[in-house]
């Protein structure tokens, strides 16, 4: 049991874990809170697979922009007695059932393939890799420009439907 | 060495966590949150097979920021579509948002 | 006992004395690494919170000075024990928490706060071989944990379970979310610049610094930067004259203080980055050789830094929260967006292997074009809006208020 694993299993547990509170806390912000420990033990889990970049984007974007603003929708559309009812719909037992029997066959087909280990290590300029490929024609410069007028179309769409109408 | 089954036996769990959250609660910023459990799970496992399977290339990565990129789009209008219906509706319980059920 | 090790690599030489001594005594090599690494962290740890009593005190005073009265002098020699007044009389407040607050929430977000800013400084390099970690992605994770600071602000005004700490949290996540995007955009001209996201690379890079090549990003970055702070001119978030003192409203005692150092710290942070990021950091001479000549000239760039943030508290009123955001989307982020691809242009335009003061030289031309362009286009759009309104005031003249929308358009583009 080397020390790596030893941290993985810390880490996989503390994601378990938050996940399993996101979903069954009744406070919502609690909810939320929940969440966050849970991106950032994800963020964790990106360090340990030597991907820091994407570690550090996880938290900015993640922690750092949505779980803001979950936290703001959380709060802007509270309404008093909704917090102490159940938060499960009357479906609840197949909800887990369905949920189970899922993890139980992604396990199973998951252990049956047998996986092209690369033998290489991760390359010490993989960021500078990553920022090639990003502007690159050949590779990835189409999803790139693509995501951005993604992101412009939300930015749009989210003022407008949300926007006050005067 | 951690194997790669363990990362991608976790990855499946919180899927199907984040599952579980999207098909049970009632309040719909918390099937969003949901939702982005679920992302979160694809990300782990997208990285995942990065770093085992081919880590000269580029191309986990990439995949895993497209994800990122979307996920942060969808929760932005997610959001708003919530907000903009409590104002309307003045609910954000799933159930109670069924005027177009037959 | 190499003393000469001792001067060129001081961390490395306490490392290796604590690592023989814990092996002597029976630990396995893995674990006395892992006992070495708490050790770093608890250092870092008790600087980052023991420097603020500095902070404060060297603060106050020079705030004194420029309002032409003295500031604290009674407690301990130049009143440098007047911060230990302080903390004392904080820690023996009483401690009280509102009904109907969020206990978990509550506690949690003074912790946070101070947890974000100390988490800064693990990146940041007091010399070329005395830094907590030198992450290659070291600028971005420093936005990262900033990003923390926010939810700590969020968690602090809801948690309280009072309406205006709820108002003033909301206007505070407004302002610090809006503020990053300028200091991410200008972060990137110093990582453009260098090549690289290290900080420690950064410094490296730093022949001539990135004061030079870089002024109107170096400006902006300081200017968000002390906004995502919250501090005077921004500080419109937690005054006392603002919607009752905003967020904190509802802490008292230590935990008060624990906001209160988290904000201190910032203030030196900002300072510490800029020096780093535009000043070249722990460069001057010698300093390669004797690494705690480069601790001391960090230092004091960072300590320079921080004394333009208290000349700017000092100096400026505070700014209202819709000015304040026009300011960041209609100025900074503009003309941070230009400072990136003015930049990058100019950056590609200068023939490899040049001299490090030619590369200085053109990249500062780029930069005042860029600043001749940013006032070229605010004064043409500031002569229309004063056209605007003369032409509206002279036609309020002649019709004597009626008519005046009729003629105002006829003044406004006869330019």
């Amino acid at each position: 049991m080397t020390s790596l694993q030893i941290i993985f299993l810390a880490t996989a547990a503390a994601t378990l874990i938050s996940s399993l509170m996101v979903v069954t806390a009744r406070n919502l912000v609690h909810a939320a809170l929940w969440l966050i420990v849970s991106l950032f033990t994800v963020a964790v889990l990106f360090v340990l697979l030597e991907a820091g970049f994407l570690a550090a984007v996880q938290v900015v974007l993640y922690i750092g922009a949505i779980a803001i603003l979950i936290i703001f929708a959380i709060m802007l559309t509270r309404r008093v007695m909704q917090d102490t009812g159940p938060q499960t719909n009357r479906q609840w037992w197949l909800s887990a059932l369905i949920a189970a029997a899922l993890l139980a066959a992604l396990i199973f087909t998951l252990s049956q393939v047998q996986y092209p280990l690369s033998t290489a290590g991760v390359p010490d300029d993989s960021l500078r890799t990553l920022g090639r490929a990003l502007v690159d024609p050949n590779q990835y410069m189409l999803p790139f420009e693509v995501a951005s007028v993604l992101l412009l179309v939300a930015l749009i769409g989210s003022i407008v439907v949300a926007g006050d109408r005067k | 060495m951690i194997p790669l089954s363990w990362y991608l036996t976790l990855a499946a769990a919180v899927f199907c966590v984040g599952l579980y959250g999207v098909l049970a609660r009632k309040n719909a910023v918390a099937i969003l949150m949901g939702i982005e459990l679920m992302l979160n799970a694809v990300n782990i496992n997208l990285v995942a097979f990065w770093h085992y399977l081919t880590p000269t290339l580029a191309s986990g990565q990439m995949f895993a920021i497209i994800v990122f990129t979307v996920a942060a789009a969808e929760a932005a209008v997610g959001l708003a579509l919530i907000i903009s219906i409590y104002r309307r509706r003045n609910t954000v319980v799933a159930e109670e948002i069924d005027l177009m059920k037959w | 006992m190499d003393f000469s090790q001792l001067l060129s690599d001081p961390i490395g030489f306490i490392a290796g004395l604590l690592t023989g001594l814990l092996t002597g005594i029976g630990i396995p090599e893995p674990a006395a690494r892992v006992v070495l690494m708490v050790i770093g962290v608890i250092v870092v740890a008790s600087f980052c919170l023991v420097f603020p009593l500095f902070l404060i005190w060297f603060e106050r005073r020079i705030v004194a000075r420029m309002q032409d009265r003295m500031g604290p002098n009674r407690v301990g020699p130049q009143g440098l024990l007047q911060t230990i007044a302080d903390a004392l009389k904080l820690l023996t407040k009483e401690d009280i928490t509102p009904i109907g607050a969020d206990k978990i929430a509550y506690n949690i977000a003074p912790v946070l706060a101070v947890v974000a800013v100390i988490s800064i400084w693990a990146v940041i390099p007091f010399a070329h071989n005395i830094v907590g970690t030198d992450v290659n992605v070291g600028a971005l994770y420093i936005v990262s944990v900033g990003s923390l600071g926010t939810l700590a602000i969020m968690l602090g005004g809801w948690a309280s379970n009072n309406k205006y700490a709820l108002l003033g949290a909301f206007r505070t996540v407004a302002q610090l979310v809006s503020y990053e995007v300028p200091m991410i955009l200008s972060l990137l001209v110093p990582v453009i610049l260098a090549r690289s996201m290290g900080m420690n690379d950064i410094v490296r890079a730093q022949e001539v610094w990135f004061l030079v090549s870089a002024p109107i990003a170096a400006l902006i970055f300081f200017a968000s930067s002390v906004a995502e702070v919250g501090r005077t001119p921004f500080d419109l978030l937690e005054a006392e004259s603002e919607i009752v003192a905003g967020f904190h409203i509802e802490y008292s005692g230590m935990k008060f203080a624990m906001f209160f150092v988290a904000e201190f710290m910032h203030a030196f942070t900002v300072g510490a980055l800029t020096a780093i990021l535009f000043l070249g950091g722990w460069r001057g001479p010698f300093a390669e050789q004797y690494p705690i000549l480069g601790v001391i000239y960090f230092m004091l760039k960072a300590f320079a830094g921080y004394f333009f943030v208290i000349l700017l508290r000092a100096t400026l009123p505070r700014i209202r929260i819709d000015h304040m955001l026009d300011l960041n989307w209609k100025f900074l982020t503009p003309v941070s967006l230009g400072a990136v691809v003015f930049t990058i242009v100019a950056d590609k335009l200068i023939p490899l292997g040049a001299a490090p003061w030619f590369r200085a030289g053109v990249l500062f031309l780029a930069n005042l074009l860029l600043g001749w362009i940013t006032f070229w286009l605010l004064s043409g759009s500031a002569r229309r809006m004063r056209q605007a309104e003369e032409g509206g005031e002279a036609g309020h003249g002649e019709e004597h208020g009626g008519q005046a929308e009729e003629h105002a358009p006829a003044h406004a583009p006869a330019h």
